[in-house]
């Protein structure tokens, strides 16, 4: 490795390197792991996910109040009935003895069992509530995440990744659920029995409640030593698990060029490696349970031990009663047994926090292209499209265009044509409003575009990109994707209309054919021809194809474009031409070279131009046909 | 030895209440202080040897559980490795992933955990209740009598949690599908502005979860509570009547607190037995998905010759192809003879099945009638190495992992050197790749530096020449290219070419130039063998595919412009006025 990669490097490589081993560059080195977090902004982050928090639970604040109550109520039935074992023994059984009759115990019985119901239905309750409210708050941060994602720009999301997508939305939500069902009733409990029992022992005597709290410090201690540890253990099987994942995702959908390229024993190894990794961090998260429980124990049976040695000594000298000594047995059994439930709550509560942490901060990226505040009407649009001194770059520094002026009226066809990285697609993206312009304006109809709604302008301009993402669900669902309402006839006419209809009809259930998983067997071209249905269903007023026709092949395409000719006589249309046979179909062609139009003019005027560009290239290609 | 511990412990944890009752029977009631002092330093001494029992227990469990875990990963995988495409294009990896993952978890939670405390439990509870009864027996039957609504109960619950649980992981799933399916098609649902459909079909997914998930909470709720308020009731009988038992003399107060402590000490093995017993389901059902992968067995396995120095002549004789869950030939009745060193272009419509073709030669797939051949060996007589050694394949998708590089270029030759890696790079025009911010260190993929599609062709093109084959498949590898990269490569191709024998899929005139003679596929079958210029003045259907002529197509777009005869005649060339390609990834 260079020198470079040791600043930045994974924290994979930066272990192997310490621990000697051959370093595993199989990975890679890359720029950054967006979800680590630095130290100093641990902070900022606890922050934000209380915020978070907090605007989750407020609709449920009145409730709130409530299960504090009721869980108060709860742990005090619970608690009172070990005291109520000792009055049972202490003033119940005297009177007995000594032949008065057994009217003290029934009453204390009595008691103890409204102290039973009460502690029932309490208990009832307080699953319950604390049930509903946490699937509430857990469908609400479903749709709220699910939302935010879909509301976050294109270029989030080119950033983000759609694997981090997927798994802040579901097993980081999963982890708060988890939290939300076992961990947040076991830590109410155990407080509430903690300083409940704390309390009681010192009432009921003094001195062996003081013996008894001797507890008190070891256990601090111990259990702050297992949080510290055990967020650590914890963050290093998040790791491994994701690299297992990863590595394990990638092999199996990538399992042609595995086999076709014998990668199969180099991938073994691989994955034994972050299998083994894997391994040994949980062996560790293991083992600091096996340290922690049994220590928990150990401090809980050496307080009953002395508790036992000294409540025996006083009672001996008849200081405390046998009851209190029973109750103290009582109340330390229901002390520790909650505790030893900490160590699995902390683990639920390490990664609910850690994947709370990440939720919140997806939720806080503010959307590159916002909603307009005061959206300004549109019914009817004609498609006329401007550029006004537009400057945009993907980095700040770099603009792919610089104060480009352009204006297109509305009803012509425009092919952009020009060298990768010349600006094409950035002027069919901030069309589209898929990004916003760093300087300038992008009009339609003269109206800015970041004064028309999301509605209303995806209602007016529609893109096709290479990309055409088929949908789960039938043929005519996915074209229909371009207007919801459409009905049986208006889909076959769509597909119809651009050639689709005969690929469609040969399928085994012709437009209710289900195209499962992704469109696995939708070639690359059906798919583009599926896309292209789509589009045109949704009859916009301006429509961007961004390359629309590369996977076509060549009858295809040419039914393509002569469907084109027709469709796009009254729209505006902007083609990002990638071969120069959709350019025929334009009225106007524009050459763009390092984001500035160097040609303009009808093809024909173009090419007629000897010391053009596009007259050259195009002298090339004929050239090239010979 | 875990065992062991395990139950040694349960019954030191027995006898401390049984200490506290001599004690208060004993000393206390005897008015021996000197009694006090051995008998506490015991119970104190029985609180460490649990601890110490636990501790053992735990640290031998880790090792062995986790062990078996990482051992039973390890073969999953490699046995998924050796599994047709047939079997992974069925499967999508979402269903193996949670396999690996979830799956092997609940039986290492099982195996771990809740098979030994199945049995601590189950003892546990034999034995208390055993003393229960001996300590004073009226009362060791209220607390059996107790016991049995709590097992029955426990049952009935395990039964229906584990089929609603069942119900919110289904519908757990079905979420995760429309997530995922939003986020793969974001950028359409964005170009249409369907987000609020794609959030409704969200929505009524996630409201039906929820609605499961309510069901399971008041399951729970009423279950919990009754777990917790039972052995409760059991108390104040026990109270009552313990009480009244010492009141007439039949019990001793030291009885009756080491009575009481001991029945709370059966609350935890009792209520976890449904938790434990809805694992043991859990761990059966997991085993069973687990095992359905090991019993598939891998339907392509390699045979056991092998071609030392193949020539590299490729033949398919009478080949036909068709998918298991289909009941139509993709490819029936192929013919087709390429001689060392030829290559051989193959043509057709979207859609007519010449993927599946190549993918016949690396053994991907099968065929299922005819066969294909190596220098007159069936293939599927060779060992897979040898076969896959001899024969590489570009995609037309390429497939880059989240690794550096190199490791994604040394994916068919590992011990490439670097003059190597970089001739490759040369001929496949990816030249970026050393400008990337850490050169062939660089980490791409997916959660790497994100590459254009021309960029990872290229990648895909550099892999496959890097591989040097005696046979190269192309599959549509150019296809994202820009024209004059596209001329760049197929020049340093045709080096590579005249080497190798060569299978090219292309739709365009340019890229069938590359061949020394084309297949047409039409039907399912190679109709048409010939040169291009050959077959471009004979067949009718190859000139409509490929076809640079304005003549095929339709007279009104010839007629639209007075440019346009220029343009049609011009198609299918060079199309693109690329003149570098930006520098990688960067935006």
């Amino acid at each position: 490795m260079t020198t470079a990669t040791d600043t930045t490097t994974t924290p994979t490589s930066q272990r192997s390197s310490t621990e000697q081993e051959p370093p595993k560059d199989w990975r890679g080195v890359a720029a950054e792991d967006r979800d680590d977090i630095p130290d100093n902004v641990g902070l900022l982050l606890r922050d934000r996910s209380r915020r978070l928090l907090g605007s989750l639970l407020r609709p449920h604040r009145k409730v709130l109040w409530l299960v504090l109550g009721v869980v108060l109520v709860e742990n005090g039935a619970r608690l009172a009935i070990p005291y109520l074992v000792k009055e049972g023994i202490d003033r119940g059984i005297p009177p007995m003895v000594a032949g008065d009759g057994s009217r003290t115990l029934v009453v204390i019985v009595a008691i103890v069992g409204v102290a039973v119901i009460v502690q029932t239905v309490a208990r009832m309750a307080f699953l319950l509530i604390t049930g509903r409210i946490g699937q509430q708050v857990l469908l609400e941060l479903r749709r709220r995440v699910f939302r935010h994602f879909q509301r976050l720009s294109t270029a989030f999301h080119d950033r983000y990744t759609s694997g981090r997508v997927i798994s802040r939305s579901t097993s980081d939500v999963d982890a708060i659920e988890e939290m939300l069902d076992t961990g947040f009733d076991g830590l109410v409990n155990a407080v509430l029995t903690l300083l409940g029992t704390a309390i009681l022992l010192l009432w009921l005597d003094f001195k062996l409640g003081l013996v008894a709290l001797i507890a008190f410090p070891f256990l601090t201690w111990l259990t702050r030593w297992f949080r510290r540890q055990s967020a650590k253990a914890y963050r290093r099987t998040r790791e491994t698990v994701a690299a297992v994942i990863v590595h394990f995702v990638e092999s199996m959908t990538g399992i042609r060029a595995v086999q076709a390229f014998r990668r199969e024993p180099r991938n073994e190894e691989i994955f034994a490696e972050v299998n083994d990794e894997y391994r040994a961090a949980n062996e560790r998260a293991f083992r600091l349970h096996g340290l922690f429980m049994p220590g928990i124990k150990l401090i809980g049976n050496m307080t009953i031990g002395l508790v036992l040695l000294y409540g025996a000594y006083r009672a001996f000298h008849g200081q405390v009663t046998v009851g209190v000594l029973a109750a103290f047995l009582i109340y330390l059994r229901a002390f520790f047994e909650p505790m030893q439930e900490i160590s699995q709550f902390y683990n639920t509560f390490q990664s609910a926090s850690a994947a709370l942490e990440k939720l919140s901060g997806v939720l806080e990226e503010k959307p590159d292209v916002p909603e307009p505040a005061q959206p300004r009407p549109l019914s009817q649009a004609r498609g006329e499209i401007g550029f006004d001194r537009v400057t945009f770059g993907y980095v700040a520094d770099r603009p792919v265009l610089a104060s480009l002026d352009l204006q297109v009226p509305a009803g012509q066809t425009i092919a952009v044509v020009g060298a990768t990285g010349a600006g094409k697609t950035t002027i069919a993206k901030l069309v589209s409003r898929f990004y916003d312009p760093t300087a300038g304006v992008v009009t339609l109809d003269g109206i800015d575009l970041r004064d028309l709604d999301d509605a209303t302008l995806r209602r007016h301009i529609v893109m096709v990109t290479q990309e055409n993402f088929v949908f789960a669900g039938t043929i005519a669902d996915n074209i229909r994707f371009g207007r919801p309402g459409a009905s049986v006839d208006e889909v076959r006419a769509a597909a119809d209309a651009i050639g689709a209809h005969d690929f469609i009809a040969a399928l085994p259930e012709g437009y209710d054919t289900r195209v499962e998983s992704r469109g696995a067997r939708l070639s690359a071209g059906q798919r583009q021809l599926v896309a292209f249905a789509r589009a045109f269903l949704a009859d916009p007023a301006v429509l961007i194809l961004d390359e629309a026709t590369s996977s076509l092949d060549v009858p295809s395409e040419r039914l393509v474009q002569r469907a084109l000719r027709t469709i796009l006589a009254e729209r505006t249309a902007i083609i990002i031409a990638h071969r120069l046979s959709t350019v025929e179909i334009a009225d106007r062609v524009l050459v763009l070279e390092h984001g500035e139009v160097v040609e303009d003019g009808a093809p024909a005027q173009l090419v007629a131009r000897t010391d053009g560009r596009f007259a050259g290239l195009h002298q090339a290609w004929v050239d090239s046909l010979a | 030895m875990m065992a062991s511990a395990a139950i040694t412990g349960v019954f030191v944890s027995i006898a401390i209440p049984l200490v506290t009752k001599a004690i208060i029977d004993g000393p206390i009631s005897d008015h021996d202080q000197g009694g006090i002092l051995p008998l506490g330093l015991l119970a104190l001494a029985l609180g460490i040897v649990e601890a110490a029992l636990i501790l053992i227990r735990r640290w031998v469990q880790a090792r062995a559980v986790l062990g078996v875990e990482t051992a039973i990963r390890d073969d999953l995988y490699a046995h998924l490795d050796s599994l047709p495409m047939a079997f992974h294009s069925r499967w999508q990896s979402g269903q193996l992933l949670s396999r690996v993952t979830i799956d092997l978890s609940a039986i290492r939670r099982f195996s771990g955990f809740g098979m030994l405390f199945l049995v601590i439990n189950i003892l546990q509870l034999l034995v208390v209740t055993a003393l229960l009864l001996h300590l004073y027996w009226p009362l060791g039957v209220v607390v059996a009598c107790a016991a049995v609504p709590i097992i029955l109960l426990s049952l009935t619950f395990e039964r229906r949690y584990v089929k609603v649980s069942r119900r919110v992981q289904d519908q757990q799933g079905d979420v995760a599908t429309q997530v995922e399916e939003s986020t793969l098609g974001i950028r359409v649902i964005k170009a249409f502005g369907r987000a609020d459909l794609a959030y409704d079909k969200f929505d009524s997914h996630a409201t039906r979860l929820y609605h499961s998930q309510l069901a399971k909470v008041r399951l729970a709720a009423r279950f919990w509570t009754f777990l917790e308020v039972l052995p409760n009731l059991a108390l104040v009988v026990v109270l009552l009547l313990g009480a009244m038992a010492v009141g007439n003399g039949s019990l001793t107060p030291g009885a009756l607190v080491a009575f009481i402590t001991l029945m709370l000490s059966l609350v935890w093995p009792m209520a976890s037995l449904g938790v434990i017993l809805s694992m043991a389901q859990e761990a059966m059902t997991a085993a069973d998905r687990v095992l359905e992968i090991f019993d598939t067995a891998p339907s392509i396995v390699g045979g056991d010759r092998v071609l030392s120095h193949p020539a590299g002549r490729l033949r398919f004789e009478g080949v036909a192809f068709r998918f298991d869950d289909s009941d139509t030939d993709v490819l029936h009745d192929v013919d087709l003879d390429v001689r060392p060193g030829e290559t051989v272009a193959v043509v057709g419509a979207t859609g007519s099945g010449k993927t599946v073709l190549t993918a016949l030669v690396p053994r991907l797939y099968d065929p299922t009638a005819g066969r294909v051949t190596i220098d007159g060996v069936d293939v599927r007589d060779l060992t897979l190495p040898c076969l896959r050694r001899t024969v590489a394949t570009a995609f037309e998708e390429p497939t880059l992992f989240s690794m550096s590089a190199r490791e994604n270029l040394t994916l068919g030759r590992p011990d490439a050197s670097d003059e190597d890696v970089a001739e490759a790079l040369r001929v496949a025009q990816a030249e970026f790749v050393h400008e990337l911010p850490w050169g062939l260190d660089t980490r791409i993929g997916e959660q790497g530096m994100s590459l254009s599609g021309g960029q990872r062709q290229r990648l895909a093109l550099a892999r496959a020449v890097l591989a040097k084959p005696r046979v190269l498949v192309l599959d549509d590898t150019l296809s994202a290219l820009d024209v004059h990269t596209e001329a760049l490569v197929e020049e340093a191709l045709r080096a590579v070419l005249s080497d190798a024998t060569g299978i090219v899929v292309a739709h365009r005139a340019s890229t069938v130039l590359l061949a020394d003679k084309v297949a047409l596929l039409q039907g399912g079958t190679i109709t048409h063998v010939g040169t291009h210029r050959e077959l471009l003045d004979t067949v009718p259907a190859y000139k409509h595919l490929l076809a640079a002529d304005a003549e095929d197509a339709d007279p009104s777009l010839v007629a639209a412009s007075s440019a346009d005869s220029r343009w049609t005649r011009a198609r299918y060339g060079a199309d693109e006025l690329a003149t570098s390609d930006g520098s990688a990834g960067r935006r």
